[in-house]
C-alpha cells in the first residue's frame, strides 16, 4: 500500500525513518534531550458555561446522540482510554456506531489497545477507520505488520501520548470516556461500580483537550460523583449504558505470582541487585509493572525491605495486591498509581488516601514542569530485545512483527537506575542481539539487565559496578551472556527479511521518530 | 553434533529392516522448547523432511532442517519422510525426539548422534555437599535447559515415577543428550533410573556420558545394589570411562527400610542412603501427614544405617511447593534427626532448604571456639582438651571440625576461621 512518507532519513541513532507520517510533518530523533519544542501548547475551542444545562444534567439518550451532537465527522479523530483494558467494551461500541452513522477514515487514538479491540481490523476494512495511532497489540499488530492499514501506526509513549496532544500534532475531536461511576454533569472515576478499574489517568488529557468529551457509563451516581478524577466541567455528553466492560477482564481476582523457576530467579536477581547496589535504602522509590517477572520481584524486595527495616517513599503502581501489602504493611509511605491491575489494588485506591491515581501528566508528561519519572530511583522493565549497546525494543519481536505498544516504557528510562528484568532467550530465540529490531529505548538510558543467567551492568554507569563489587551478584557482560545463549541455541539466528516499507513509527518522549516499523512479508 | 565412540555395542544389519510409522515428542498448545516428529517410512531415498510448523521457522528454520538430515544420514535413515512440528526446541532437544522416533520406526541404531558437548566438570568428591537435590522429569526439555542455575547441589534427571510410561525410551535419550551438551554448573549430575530390570537398560544410555551420581528407586535388597553397580563397572570398562559414578539407593517400602544398613553397604560406590515416603507410607498402608510421625521410625533407620555405612543420610522431598512454613519445619527437623539434605521438587524450595541444613551461628560460633582450643591445647603439648573451665571430650572435637568442615563448604565461614580450622 503506497503511504505519503516524505523521505527517509537516518536519524541521530542511526535509525531510517520518513519525514512525513499521516500528513504532518516529523522531526527526526536528535538524541537523548537533543530537541525542545518553543511556542504554545494546543489548547481546546472556547467553551461557555451558558451552552451546558444550568441544572447540570448533560445526559443524552444514547451514544449516537452523543457522537452526533459532537459533529463526529469523516476523517476525525476519536479517542479512547485502556483502564478497562481486555475487557473495554466502549472503544469498539464508540467505533462501531460511528460507523453505523456512515462516518468514514477515522483516525482512532486509544491510550493502548487489547485483544479484546480486534473488531477494528473489520471496522479499518470497512473504511470506517483510516488508521490507528496507539499502542497495537496482538492481532492488530499483525494486521498493521502485513502493511494493510491505509495510514502509518504512531506508537507513543503514554507521557507522549500526552505530549503530541499538547504539542497540536494530534487534534482530539471527540474524546469518548469509559467510566465505572459518573453522575449526570460528568464527574467521574474508576474507584467503584461494576466495572471498577481503580484510577482514570489516561482519560485526563483526553477530557481537557479533546473538542468534545462524552463520558459513557454503565454506574450514574447523583451528583457529586466522589471522588472525580475526570472533572464535570470538561464534559459535553453524559450516556448510560448497560455495560462498559467485562469485569473478569478488567482486572485480576487475584494476582497471582509466576511459579516459573526462571522468572522467580530473574526476580531475585533485580531485588538483590537493588538492595545490594544501596538503591534499597529508607525513603527510596521504585516502580514495578504488573509482568510475570516485575509482579514477582516486589514480593521479593518486600522482604528484604522488611529484614533490613527500610521504609519506601513512594512507588509508583500499576498496582497490586503486593503494592497494596507493602503500603498496609508500613513498608512504603504511599503508592502514585497510574493504573490498577488487581480488585485488592481498586480497594485500595478507594479507601486509602495515600494510594492515589496519577496521570501520565503527572508521571511521564515531556512538557510538564518536572514529573515523577526522573524522580524514581529504580524502574523494572521487560523488553523484547536488547542489543550489546543495551538499546532495547519494547514494540516488536525479532521476526520484525508489531505485537506490543510502548506504554510507559519509554517514560520510565528516565528513572535514577532503569533495570530491564528479561529472559536470555525465549522459545529458541535470543533475547541479546547485535542489532534491536525496532529501537525504544536508547541504550544510554538503560543501566542494567538482568537475566537468569547473570546481571549485566552498562559500562556507563561505573558507580554501579563499583557499588556491586565483591558481592556476590552473578555481573557479566551482555557479550558474555550472549555468547552462552547462543552455544545453547545452536548458534546465532537467521536474521528475518523485513521489506523497505514503512507500517508504522516509534515516537521518542518529546515527538522526535525515533525508529521505523517495517512491513513484515507473510504476517 | 559427533557421533559417540563409547556406545554400547548393537547388532546392526545393512539390511533395510521392516519399518513402521512412528512418532515422538509433543507439539501443541502449551508445550514449550519441545517438538513433535512423525516418521513415515519410503521405499526410495533420499528422506524428504517436512518442517510443518515452528514457533522460530524465521530464525532457525533452515537450522532445524539442516540438523534433522545429519541426524538421520548419522543414524543410517537412507529413506522416508519426517515430519517436524516446533515449539523451540533446542538442538539437543531435536536431537533426541528424531533418534527416538527412528528407533520406534525400528530401524537399528548403530550409534547415537550426540549434541556438541560442554566442557566437562571435575568428577564430584565421594563426600561433597548434597544438602538439596532438584528433580526434573526427563522428558521434560524446558525444565531442564536452566536447572543449572538454580543453585541446587544436585540435579536429578529423573527417568522414573515423573516420567509417563510411554515417554520412558523418549526421556532417556533426552536425559542422555542433556547431560552432554547442557552445563549443570556447580550441581552433581544425578539420574534416577527406573525400578529394575528396566533400570539396567537406563545405565546403557546415560553411564557413557558420565553422570555423578545413580539413583536407585524402591531398593529392597543388597544384591541390586551390586547388580547396578556391576553394569554400570561393564559400561565403564567398555567405554573407557574413568570418572567414577556414585549410587544413591532409595528405600521405598517396608521392606527395604528393614534391610537399609544391608543396601547402604552393599557397595563401595554408594555415597548417600534416601528415602521415599511416598511410597513408603502406602506400603505401610498409612497416610502422609505434614508432621510426618508415621515415618519417624524409618527415618531414623536411614539416618543410623547410613551412618553405621559410612554414608550420608538424605531425607525424602516436601511435596507442598506452597507451603514454604511446612517445609522449612519439616525440613529443620530433618537435620535434628541426623540427615544431611533433602530431596526439592521446585526450585524456590533450594535457598529454603539450604538454609534449614546449615548450621546455625551459635552452633559455628561453638564449633570455631573448640577447634581453636584443641589447636592451642596442640600446641602447647597439653592432651586435655578445654573451653574455659570445662573439658571438651574428643567425641566433641571430632564434630566441632566436622561442622566447621561442613560450614566452610556451605561458605558460611570467614578466610581467618578457615585458617583457623584447617591446622589439623
Amino acid at each position: 500500500m503506497k503511504r505519503e512518507i516524505g523521505e527517509l532519513v537516518t536519524n541521530a541513532a542511526e535509525r531510517r525513518v520518513p519525514t512525513l507520517v499521516n500528513g504532518r510533518r516529523q522531526v527526526p530523533f536528535r538524541g537523548v534531550g537533543g530537541y525542545e519544542p518553543r511556542g504554545s501548547k494546543h489548547g481546546p475551542p472556547i467553551r461557555s458555561c451558558r451552552d451546558y444545562p444550568a441544572d447540570g444534567d448533560k445526559r443524552v439518550a444514547g451514544l449516537r446522540e452523543a457522537l452526533e451532537r459532537a459533529g463526529l465527522a469523516d476523517g476525525m479523530t476519536l479517542s479512547t482510554h485502556h483502564h478497562l483494558r481486555n475487557g473495554d467494551r466502549v472503544a469498539l461500541y464508540a467505533l462501531e456506531t460511528a460507523a453505523d452513522m456512515g462516518v468514514r477514515d477515522l483516525m482512532w487514538f486509544p491510550s493502548a489497545s487489547f485483544p479484546c479491540h480486534e473488531p477494528v481490523i473489520g471496522l479499518m476494512q470497512r473504511g470506517a477507520v483510516h488508521h490507528i495511532e496507539g499502542s497495537m497489540n496482538g492481532p492488530l499488530g499483525r494486521y498493521c505488520s502485513s502493511g494493510r492499514m491505509r495510514g502509518l501506526g504512531v506508537l507513543r509513549s503514554h507521557g507522549g501520548r500526552w505530549q503530541a496532544i499538547q504539542d497540536g500534532e494530534v487534534h482530539v475531536d471527540v474524546a469518548v470516556i469509559a467510566a465505572p461511576a459518573a453522575d449526570p454533569f460528568g464527574n467521574a472515576t474508576g474507584a467503584f461500580g461494576p466495572s471498577a478499574c481503580g484510577s482514570l489517568g489516561f482519560a485526563l488529557a483526553d477530557s481537557i483537550y479533546a473538542d468534545r468529551v462524552i463520558v459513557v457509563t454503565d454506574n450514574i451516581v447523583p451528583f457529586p460523583c466522589l471522588p472525580w478524577q475526570i472533572q464535570g466541567n470538561n464534559v459535553d455528553y453524559v450516556v448510560e449504558v448497560e455495560s462498559i466492560g467485562d469485569p473478569a477482564k478488567i482486572v485480576s481476582g487475584t494476582t497471582q505470582i509466576t511459579r516459573s523457576p526462571d522468572r522467580l530467579r530473574i526476580a531475585e536477581l533485580v531485588a538483590r541487585f537493588i538492595r545490594d547496589a544501596g538503591i534499597m535504602r529508607d525513603g527510596f522509590s521504585f516502580q514495578a509493572g504488573a509482568g510475570g517477572i516485575a509482579l514477582a520481584f516486589v514480593p521479593i524486595l518486600a522482604r528484604m525491605m522488611r529484614e533490613a527495616g527500610v521504609v519506601a517513599g513512594f512507588v509508583r503502581g500499576g498496582s497490586t495486591k503486593y503494592l497494596v501489602e507493602m503500603l498496609e504493611q508500613g513498608l512504603t509511605r504511599a503508592i502514585l498509581d497510574g493504573q490498577t491491575f488487581d480488585l485488592e489494588g481498586v480497594r485500595s485506591i478507594r479507601e486509602n488516601p495515600r494510594h492515589v491515581p496519577t496521570s501520565p501528566f503527572t508521571s511521564y508528561n515531556w512538557h510538564g514542569k518536572g514529573n515523577f519519572a526522573s524522580m524514581v530511583d529504580a524502574v523494572v522493565l521487560g523488553a523484547t530485545e536488547v542489543d550489546l549497546h543495551f538499546n532495547a525494543n519494547v514494540v516488536t519481536h525479532s521476526d520484525g512483527v508489531l505485537l506490543h505498544g510502548i506504554g510507559g516504557w519509554q517514560n520510565c528510562l528516565a528513572a535514577r537506575c532503569t533495570i530491564l528484568a528479561l529472559p536470555s532467550f525465549r522459545d529458541r530465540i535470543p533475547v541479546i542481539v547485535d542489532e534491536v529490531t525496532t529501537l525504544c529505548g536508547p541504550g544510554e538510558l538503560i543501566d542494567v539487565v538482568v537475566t537468569e543467567r547473570g546481571i549485566a551492568i552498562n559500562p556507563r554507569r561505573q558507580d554501579l559496578l563499583e557499588r556491586v563489587r565483591g558481592s556476590d551478584l552473578p555481573i557479566r557482560s551482555l557479550e558474555e551472556i550472549k555468547h552462552e545463549v547462543e552455544r545453547l541455541l545452536g548458534g546465532p539466528p537467521d536474521r528475518p527479511e523485513l521489506s523497505d516499507e514503512p507500517v508504522a513509527v516509534v515516537k521518542w518522549v518529546d515527538g522526535t521518530v525515533l525508529d521505523t516499523v517495517w512491513r513484515v512479508p507473510g504476517a | 553434533m559427533r557421533a559417540d565412540e563409547g556406545t554400547a555395542p548393537m547388532e546392526f544389519s545393512h539390511e533395510q529392516p521392516a519399518l513402521r510409522t512412528a512418532e515422538a515428542g509433543r507439539a501443541g498448545d502449551g508445550v514449550r522448547a519441545d517438538l513433535r516428529v512423525r516418521f513415515e517410512p519410503r521405499d526410495g531415498g533420499p528422506p524428504e523432511i517436512v518442517l510443518e510448523r515452528s514457533k522460530v521457522a524465521p530464525f532457525y528454520g533452515r537450522s532445524i532442517r539442516e540438523q534433522a538430515r545429519e541426524v538421520l544420514d548419522r543414524l543410517g535413515v537412507r529413506s522416508g519422510r519426517l515430519t517436524i512440528e516446533d515449539e523451540g526446541a533446542l538442538p539437543l532437544t531435536i536431537a533426541a525426539r528424531i533418534e527416538c522416533v527412528v528407533r520406534r520406526a525400528g530401524h537399528p541404531v548403530p550409534s547415537p548422534v550426540l549434541p556438541g558437548p560442554v566442557p566437562a566438570r571435575p568428577p564430584a568428591p565421594r563426600d561433597r555437599l548434597r544438602r538439596s537435590r532438584l528433580y526434573l522429569p526427563g522428558h521434560e526439555p524446558k525444565l531442564l535447559v536452566n536447572a543449572g542455575l538454580h543453585g541446587a547441589d544436585g540435579l536429578i534427571l529423573d527417568l522414573e515415577d515423573s516420567v509417563p510410561p510411554d515417554a520412558k525410551d523418549a526421556a532417556r535419550l533426552l536425559v542422555r543428550n542433556a547431560l552432554v551438551a547442557l552445563d549443570f554448573g556447580a550441581a552433581e549430575r544425578m539420574v534416577r533410573i527406573n525400578q529394575l530390570p528396566a533400570g539396567l537398560g537406563d545405565l546403557d544410555e546415560i553411564v557413557p556420558v558420565d553422570p555423578d551420581l545413580v539413583l536407585i528407586p524402591k531398593v529392597e535388597s543388597p544384591d541390586q545394589v551390586r547388580e547396578v553397580e556391576a553394569r554400570i563397572e561393564a559400561i565403564r570398562r567398555r567405554t573407557d570411562r574413568e570418572r567414577p559414578v556414585w549410587l544413591m539407593p532409595i528405600l521405598e517400602s517396608a521392606l527395604g527400610i528393614e534391610r537399609a544398613y544391608e543396601i547402604a553397604s552393599a557397595a563401595d560406590s554408594v555415597v548417600a542412603l534416601t528415602v521415599g515416603l511416598e511410597d513408603y507410607t502406602a506400603d505401610l498402608g498409612v497416610t502422609k501427614t505434614r508432621e510426618g510421625g508415621e515415618t519417624l521410625w524409618a527415618r531414623q533407620r536411614v539416618v543410623n544405617a547410613a551412618r553405621a555405612a559410612g554414608v550420608e543420610p538424605i531425607d525424602s522431598v516436601w511435596g507442598d511447593v506452597a507451603d514454604v512454613e511446612g517445609l522449612e519445619a519439616w525440613a529443620r527437623a530433618s537435620r535434628s534427626l541426623g540427615f544431611v539434605g533433602m530431596g526439592c521438587v521446585h526450585p524456590r524450595q533450594i535457598p529454603i532448604v539450604h538454609q534449614a541444613f546449615a548450621p546455625t551461628r551459635e552452633e559455628i560460633d561453638r564449633a570455631l571456639r573448640i577447634v581453636a582450643a584443641w589447636e592451642d591445647a596442640r600446641a602447647r603439648g597439653v592432651a586435655v582438651v578445654a573451653l574455659g573451665s570445662k573439658m571438651i571430650d574428643p567425641p566433641v572435637v571430632e564434630r566441632a571440625f566436622a561442622l566447621v568442615d561442613r560450614a566452610r563448604r556451605m561458605g558460611l565461614v570467614d578466610d581467618a576461621a578457615r585458617d583457623a580450622g584447617s591446622g589439623r
